[in-house]
């Protein structure tokens, strides 16, 4: 018999609606399996069992009822830590919200539990999302379950949502949420071989969202396929009155309308992703997916986004401008840490002196660094030449967005320039870290919905993945052409249980 | 542009951050590799482009202006407001000492 650990969202819906397993027997398969894996994966900041199989007795008692159940009934899900839980911990992974208990629930993690799914725990990630590896959390790395053939050296799970990712390819949860601000879901997906979708910026509610960059952060689902990602946006996204840029606009049926049939659409490629020194395997995955789409009868068109490699050097000034006026708020008075130093005088230290010793005591070292390159591009002087040219960037990238799809329907190129790297490998080098994001960054400048689904291995066995870019509003294409490459791709490939 | 050591100790004041000498002398060489980077920027060319204010358009909206519209926001939740706070005192958030 199937492990009821290998089930994903949709498989667990039905055998819970059908009575072939209880919720409950499901809340508590994978609670063990997130307990015997946390000591080698280090994956949750917070394991709340108790949490899944109370909201999994509450499904088994709906059903017992014979009342309605909801899209994600008796799913037991992981939540980044970067969702405010009333009564849980919630850390942003961040020494600065060590202890942090809030008393309000987000929107969206109020909406899953609405839909019926329960919580494993709290997911490790980058500190305050910032990173693309998870090795700048405050409680740890984040450890992939995956390994090169023929190694044991530990692999990045891909940033920031790298808890998500690893938790859900090692099959201790079978879905998870994170947030993409600048490839936050889709790059840890593709370095784990699972599938993520961020939506159109205003589709999920930032409410009781820890902010980094509020233009651009998203939050969206990390899943094993592209069905029990639609499952899970659907239950996720929907307007909020209380996030000032919610879309109001009534939530579409994606999983009810997935079709893999591509007849009639037209597949972008963009020349500019194909970069000089691209690696070979990412390269190979590339031309098997636009071979793919073909085949699942879409026409493939050679387009320009003429201005994409400005993408990541505009990022780099404007997510750290709104991470530095975001972060402002952690000043050791309302919440989170205080540090208060020792009297250097007779009068004793000042509020000033609290305020710059909390934050250099609570904040990591990228963390810092962000908040320091945004106060130095808004700061008098500079403004104009930083954050006003990046941002009139920002409007031409998303036109050359807007050009490209009055021909195309969607957007095919690959989500990461290359497969997981080790761990340590590029943290002395911050610049190297950035150039990580250099496919996914586009996209969130443009507030467009894009999705990355596995695709293949590399040399080295580790999973590639592909990326789906669509027209605001038009997650269903990108599910659907996310389909159409999953169908063909085959990929069934799964870490070796080695924790 | 490229900043030096007084540049860099400026900004960790206005990010009211406390740095020490040995922090600030290793942020020199990586803030400023992460400037000449996105230097490139410069050569863009952006006359007659607006910077961008709203990535998908959207319409402003003003909830409605009565008191406690939303329950969590709207009042008389002092000890939920105070229950992080690190020296939440008397119903209030306690500070150091700021007059003499």
């Amino acid at each position: 018999m199937t492990q009821l650990t290998d089930l994903g969202v949709a498989a667990i819906r039905e055998g819970v609606a059908k009575g072939d397993f209880t919720a409950v027997e499901v809340a508590g398969a994978f609670n063990a399996a997130a307990a015997a894996a946390q000591d080698a994966l280090n994956a949750f900041i917070t394991l709340t069992p108790e949490k899944a199989l109370e909201a999994a007795a509450a499904v088994d008692a709906d059903r017992a009822a014979g009342k309605a159940l909801g899209k994600m009934a008796g799913v037991p899900i992981g939540m980044k830590d970067l969702f405010a839980t009333m009564g849980t911990k919630t850390t942003a992974a961040s020494n600065i919200l060590g202890n942090f208990v809030p008393p309000y629930e987000s929107t969206v993690s109020q909406k899953l539990w609405d839909a019926g799914a329960g919580m494993l725990g709290k997911l490790n990630l980058d500190q305050f999302a910032m990173g693309s590896s998870n090795e700048t959390s405050a409680f740890g790395n984040v450890i992939s379950p995956w390994r090169r053939e023929g190694s044991d050296a530990q692999l990045a799970p891909g940033g920031s949502s790298g808890g998500s990712s690893a938790a859900v390819s090692a099959r201790i949860a079978p879905a998870a949420t994170g947030t993409d601000t600048g490839g936050s879901i889709r790059q840890p997906a593709a370095f784990t071989g699972i599938s993520g979708i961020k939506p159109t910026y205003g589709r999920c509610s930032r409410w009781g969202i820890v902010a980094f960059a509020s233009s651009l952060d998203q939050a969206g689902p990390m899943a094993r396929d592209v069905r029990d990602c639609a499952i899970m946006l659907e239950a996720m996204a929907g307007f909020d009155p209380k996030d000032s840029t919610s879309l109001d606009m009534p939530v579409p049926e994606w999983e009810a309308n997935l079709n893999a049939d591509l007849r009639g659409k037209k597949v972008g490629i963009p020349r500019e992703y194909r970069m000089d020194g691209m690696d070979a395997d990412v390269a190979r995955v590339w031309d098997e997916g636009i071979a793919w789409l073909k085949d699942a009868g879409a026409e493939i068109v050679d387009i320009n986004l003429a201005h994409t490699k400005y993408a990541l050097p505009a990022y780099y000034i404007i997510a750290p401008a709104e991470a530095s006026s975001n972060l402002a708020r952690y000043d050791g008075v309302r919440y989170g840490l205080r540090d208060l130093p020792p009297k250097e005088s007779a009068k004793g230290a000042g509020l000033q002196d609290m305020y710059a010793a909390t934050r250099a005591a609570g904040f990591g070292a990228e963390v810092k660094r962000r908040i320091m390159i945004g106060t130095y591009v808004l700061s008098a002087g500079f403004y104009d030449a930083y954050y006003t040219q990046a941002q009139k960037v920002r409007t031409l990238i998303s036109r050359d967005f807007m050009d490209a799809f009055q021909t195309v329907d969607v957007i095919l190129a690959p989500t990461a320039p290359t497969a997981a790297f080790g761990l340590g490998e590029m943290v002395s080098d911050p610049l190297a870290m950035y150039l990580n994001d250099v496919f996914a960054v586009p996209a969130s400048l443009a507030g467009l919905p894009a999705m990355s689904v596995p695709a293949g291995l590399d040399r080295q066995g580790l999973p590639l993945g592909l990326q789906l870019i669509g027209r605001p509003f038009d997650e269903q294409g990108v599910l659907d052409a996310g389909l159409a490459i999953e169908r063909r791709a085959g990929f069934t490939a799964r870490p070796a249980k080695w924790w | 542009m490229s900043v030096d050591t007084a540049t860099v100790a400026r900004i960790a004041s206005l990010a009211r951050i406390k740095v020490t000498d040995e922090e600030i002398a290793a942020m020199v060489p990586e803030l400023n590799g992460i400037l000449a980077w996105v230097e490139q920027l410069g050569e863009v060319n952006v006359e007659g482009i607006a910077p961008m204010t709203a990535v998908i358009p959207n319409k402003q909206r003003l909830r409605d202006d009565v008191v406690g519209a939303d329950p969590l926001t709207g009042g008389n939740v002092r000890e939920k407001v105070l229950s992080n706070a690190p020296a939440g005192e008397h119903g209030f958030f306690g500070v150091p000492k700021v007059i003499e």
